[in-house]
């Protein structure tokens, strides 16, 4: 049994006009110690989907079915109280925009002893000698002193590196990191995942990292999931699905890439946008996009159209796309005919 | 603390120069002391000699300097209606106004802030709603209609008999929709001395009820105000990113609303109290008026109607220093609780 | 005139599809409340059609039916429906009037105060430097002593200046002109603050690239972008003058009680609360509330709905 096992998550948004579904089916599981990265355009669900772990989604959303297994426990029917000692505490966030994730009134310390106090009997003064040893962790210059200092005192890098000293305070054994760097300067932000990395790996914690980056998933996690239009339509190891991805849209992603083009050429855009999550194509939701659609033959191209994809096991990934199942049935006839 | 503490009192300065130009022009244009000190009997020759004496044909600015000078020392001259310096009349009638402001004020922070705090928690309560629907109905009322209400509700009583007397439910019913009137609306009674001119209503019981009226009526139109301020920022702050994080690393709700949100929520309600302390000055005039309690307002508006120059004067630039007093208090308290306001002068 | 026709049409239909229009025909308060806000400003306006007496006419007023109770109180007059005040007018007759009076001075000194506001705003916000900071500064100091006190004691003054007797006849334009100066701060820092955030956007960088002179920026491109707030601040600034007149009256400083507004009447009916005619004060009080808590329920749902930025504090 992994740490951490997601099973058919349904999410859905209570709007005046009636119920979008913002996750749909969502699976995944993470063992102790692995790192997962969650990729999409925006708006494909993946923020839902980390927040959603820790029943965090904001009204109107709400967790509509489905389960999330954590250690052999049920995140979806425990009690507020009980899930308020997950957070944070087994489970911790680390936010996208540093200069908006700190309370500008509290100081840094008071905000450290008041998550370590939330957890744990401790006295004041032990828990700020723990909320020390995290940011000397974290590498900030200083530490002593920042703790009596408020937010507006440090730059967004240093604000980052104690989101993650916070993050880190309770030696989870999960870190969400919902693009923990898209909010910061370039320069810094190979730094910041770094040192994110280090410290995953020095503690043995699990990481779920949410970004848009290609690159950083391939260089930080173990495996991944792609999203599109609130479903997962393709996970795996993360080498194999950047070296080899099946499903169309996770090519069209990795070809968008600006190192895949040909230097002068244009970028190889997929073309066409995400839909809108209360407007969902019929069947597979990225077949209006999809260049492989207009070339399939009739009875594919009617899945498509039609059908919502399940999921195929294509070596060591699980697909959610009619064509790469039609690819793989078409493989294994051959492969009978010559036996 | 310094650098700001004196560029407060070069803002202070600042503002009443501009009141002093103000009072001093109103004195110049308007009060001729000549007539209020001779009478019309007297010849027009003996009037200018007066006038040359009492230096009131030298230019503006010197005639300006004079006033400033006296101001400075708290001298406005002589009330005409009371026939006393202007300060010994203001210093009499300023216990009944900050008792009444103290009161109202009591009031409107006791009850504005968890009122503004739970109907940002729970928005689609019951109750919330019935608070938001009260408090526009509270600020549409003006606050002297209000006064008048309430004299006419539990001073003057109201017997109203809709229901048949004589079945036993419509005697309660009736009884349920009278009220009996009695509680006093007329004047401060007889406030306990305690120091000098001045004399508390809070130290008796008797005094407290001469309070409950008009510092209900005064606070009726600023409560109403302060509670949709508090639920409006505070809505505003429990969407923020802060506090989320705050509920993702595990903190108590309780905690997460009166430390986290609170703390944010207060920083505009405080700007928004020192803005309001002229309004509540304002009303003070009416809500003394109406009561006849014996403040700075009501002598303000005999001043007014009796043209006592000196009086409204004098009534001006205390009213003026107490602002500019108030206003700084207020920053300073700001700055004490926003961290990101530097009250010490170092480049932030 | 045909080529303006289709440009009507279009934004009729731009108004029939808008967002404002959806809410409002969703928001039961809001519509109830600008039904009753029709009505009032309607018989406030025909008052001296509808009205069955001239307040205004002496030779009407008869003493002897002086404080005469209101048709559901016993010993009332059936040629007096709400009752008579002191002096034996009607009250029916003296409220119409008075909202009429009320309602003049309270659009009155918006449209000043939004003439005066609006154009020192814009001054401020395009101009900057030292024209800013000295109206942003007497803007500070104005709104530091409330607008009601600056109204009051700019009423005494002027009454003081005019004396009574010329005040009461100038009594409305006076208060117009009262009202209008003691509020403009609101508009102008509102204006201001868009002006600043609307000048920083690339359209206006563009417009002036392309050479427009700062007039035509600043009428043509930066003014219709502040509308919204404008808008908003003007339902409630109405409210608020029209309780201001209110207040001035009731304090003796405003209208006098030969030509009553809504406050005057409350003043001199405030007199016989305590000899039991209630109805003289609290009859004009309700139509006074009435009529501002529709421009304020109004003012509330145009703010849900056009979220403009307003200034804070």
């Amino acid at each position: 049994m992994a740490l951490l096992d997601v099973n058919h998550l349904d999410v859905r948004f209570a709007l005046r006009r009636g119920d979008v579904q913002a996750l749909r089916d969502v699976s995944f599981s993470l063992e102790r110690g692995e790192r997962l990265g969650i990729v999409g355009e925006s708006g494909a669900g993946k923020s839902v989907a980390a927040f959603s772990l820790l029943n965090l989604i904001a009204k109107p959303g709400y967790i509509a079915g489905g389960s999330i297994q954590f250690d052999g426990r049920e995140l979806t029917q425990m009690s507020d109280r009980a899930l308020r000692h997950v957070r944070g505490h087994r489970m911790s966030m680390i936010f996208q925009d540093p200069m908006m994730t700190l309370n500008p009134v509290l100081s840094i310390g008071e905000q450290m002893v008041e998550c370590l106090k939330a957890h744990r009997r401790i006295s004041n003064r032990e828990a700020r000698a723990i909320a020390l040893n995290k940011l000397e962790q974290v590498q900030i210059p200083s530490p002593a002193a920042r703790l009596d200092q408020y937010p507006h005192e440090l730059s967004g890098g240093m604000r980052q590196r104690v989101i993650i000293a916070i993050a880190l305070l309770l030696d989870p054994d999960i870190i969400i990191a919902d693009e923990p760097t898209t909010a910061l300067d370039v320069t810094i932000q190979a730094e910041i995942m770094a040192l994110l990395l280090e410290l995953c790996e020095k503690h043995n914690v699990g990481l779920i990292l949410i970004t848009h980056d290609l690159g950083v998933v391939s260089q930080v996690t173990q495996r991944m999931l792609v999203m599109y239009a609130g479903r997962v339509i393709e996970q795996g190891p993360t080498r194999e699905i950047i070296n080899d991805p099946q499903h169309p849209y996770t090519q069209g992603l990795i070809n968008a890439l600006p190192q895949m083009a040909t230097p002068g050429s244009r970028l190889n855009q997929i073309p066409g946008s995400m839909p809108s999550l209360d407007n969902l194509p019929s069947g597979c939701a990225f077949h209006p996009r999809c260049g492989f659609v207009q070339r399939a033959d009739g009875s594919t191209r009617r899945a498509c159209i039609d059908e919502v994809p399940g999921f195929v096991t294509s070596g060591n990934c699980r697909v959610a796309c009619h064509m790469v199942a039609e690819m793989l049935e078409r493989e294994r006839i051959p492969a009978e005919e010559i036996r | 603390m310094i650098a700001f503490l004196i560029k407060r009192l070069f803002h202070a300065l600042l503002v009443m120069f501009v009141i002093s130009i103000i009072a001093f022009a109103i004195q110049d244009n308007l009060g001729d002391p000549i007539q209020q000190m001779v009478g019309q009997s007297v010849p027009e020759s003996e009037r200018e000699i007066l006038r040359e004496q009492l230096g009131l044909n030298d230019p503006f600015l010197v005639q300006y300097l004079r006033f400033a000078g006296n101001a400075l020392q708290l001298d406005f001259g002589y009330s005409y209606i009371f026939n006393q310096p202007t300060t010994e009349v203001i210093l009499r009638h300023l216990p009944a106004t900050l008792e009444l402001v103290f009161a109202t004020t009591l009031l409107i922070v006791l009850l504005s802030v968890p009122i503004g705090v739970y109907s940002a928690i729970r928005p689609r309560a019951w109750l919330s709603r019935f608070f938001m629907g009260v408090s526009i109905i509270g600020i549409s009322i003006p606050v002297f209609l209000t006064a008048i209400m309430l004299i006419q509700l539990f001073a003057i009583g109201v017997s109203w008999s809709p229901f048949p007397a004589a079945t036993g439910w419509g005697a309660w019913l009736n009884d349920l929709v009278s009220t009996e009137g009695g509680m006093p609306a007329y004047g401060r009674g007889n406030p306990v001395p305690v120091l000098g001119t001045w004399a508390t209503n809070f130290a008796s019981l008797e005094g407290l009820t001469y309070l409950v009226l008009p510092a209900i009526s005064l606070a009726s139109i600023m409560l109403p105000l302060f509670i949709r301020l508090i639920r409006a920022e505070m809505l505003e702050v429990l969407q923020s990113e802060y506090v989320k994080f705050a509920r993702a690393k595990g903190i108590s709700l309780r905690r997460i609303y009166f430390v986290h949100a609170l703390k944010n929520t207060m920083l505009p309600v405080i700007t928004m109290g020192g803005v309001q302390i002229g309004t509540l000055v304002a009303y003070t005039i009416l809500t003394e008026t109406v009561f006849q309690w014996p403040g700075m307002g009501l002598m303000f508006l005999n001043a007014i109607q009796r043209s006592d120059v000196p009086l409204i004067i004098t009534y001006l630039m205390i009213v003026g220093l107490i602002f500019v007093i108030t206003n700084t208090l207020v920053d300073l308290i700001y700055g004490l609780v926003n961290p990101t306001v530097k009250l010490t002068g170092k480049p932030a | 005139m045909t080529t303006t026709t289709p440009q009507v049409a279009s934004r009729w239909s731009r108004f029939r599809g808008s967002y404002l229009l959806y809410s409002f025909k969703r928001d039961l308060i809001a519509q109830l409340s600008l039904v009753v806000f029709i009505a009032l400003v309607a018989v406030a306006v025909l008052a001296p059609w509808l009205a069955p007496m001239n307040p205004y006419d002496l030779a009407q007023i008869d003493i002897m039916s002086s404080e005469l109770p209101p048709f559901w109180v016993d010993g009332s007059d059936p040629t007096y429906p709400m009752g008579t005040d002191a002096q034996g007018r009607d009250l029916l007759s003296t409220i119409l009037y008075g909202a009429r009076v009320s309602l003049i001075i309270g659009f009155g000194a918006v449209a000043l105060q939004a003439l005066l506001g609006v154009s020192f705003g814009l001054l401020a916000g395009y101009l900057g430097g030292r024209v800013d900071a000295f109206l942003m500064r007497l803007a500070d100091i104005q709104l530091s002593f409330s607008t009601l006190m600056v109204a009051i004691v700019v009423g005494a003054l002027v009454k003081a200046i005019f004396g009574g007797a010329t005040f009461s006849a100038y009594a409305v334009p006076l208060l117009v002109l009262i009202i209008g100066l003691a509020e403009w701060p609101q508009y102008a820092r509102t204006v201001r603050a868009s002006v600043l955030a609307e000048r920083s956007k690339e359209y206006v960088d563009a417009a002036r690239v392309m050479g427009f002179t700062s007039r035509r920026i600043m009428f043509r491109h930066i003014l219709p972008n502040t509308l919204s707030p404008i808008f908003v601040i003007s339902t409630v600034q109405v409210a608020n003058a029209i309780i201001a007149e209110a207040a001035l009256s009731f304090l003796g400083l405003g209208m006098p009680e030969t030509q009553p507004s809504l406050g005057s009447l409350i003043k001199s009916g405030f007199d016989y609360l305590q000899s039991g005619s209630w109805w003289i004060t609290l009859i004009p009080g309700l139509m006074l509330v009435v009529l501002v808590l529709v421009i304020n329920l109004l003012g509330d749902w145009l703010r849900d709905v056009l979220n403009p930025r307003l200034y804070k504090g």
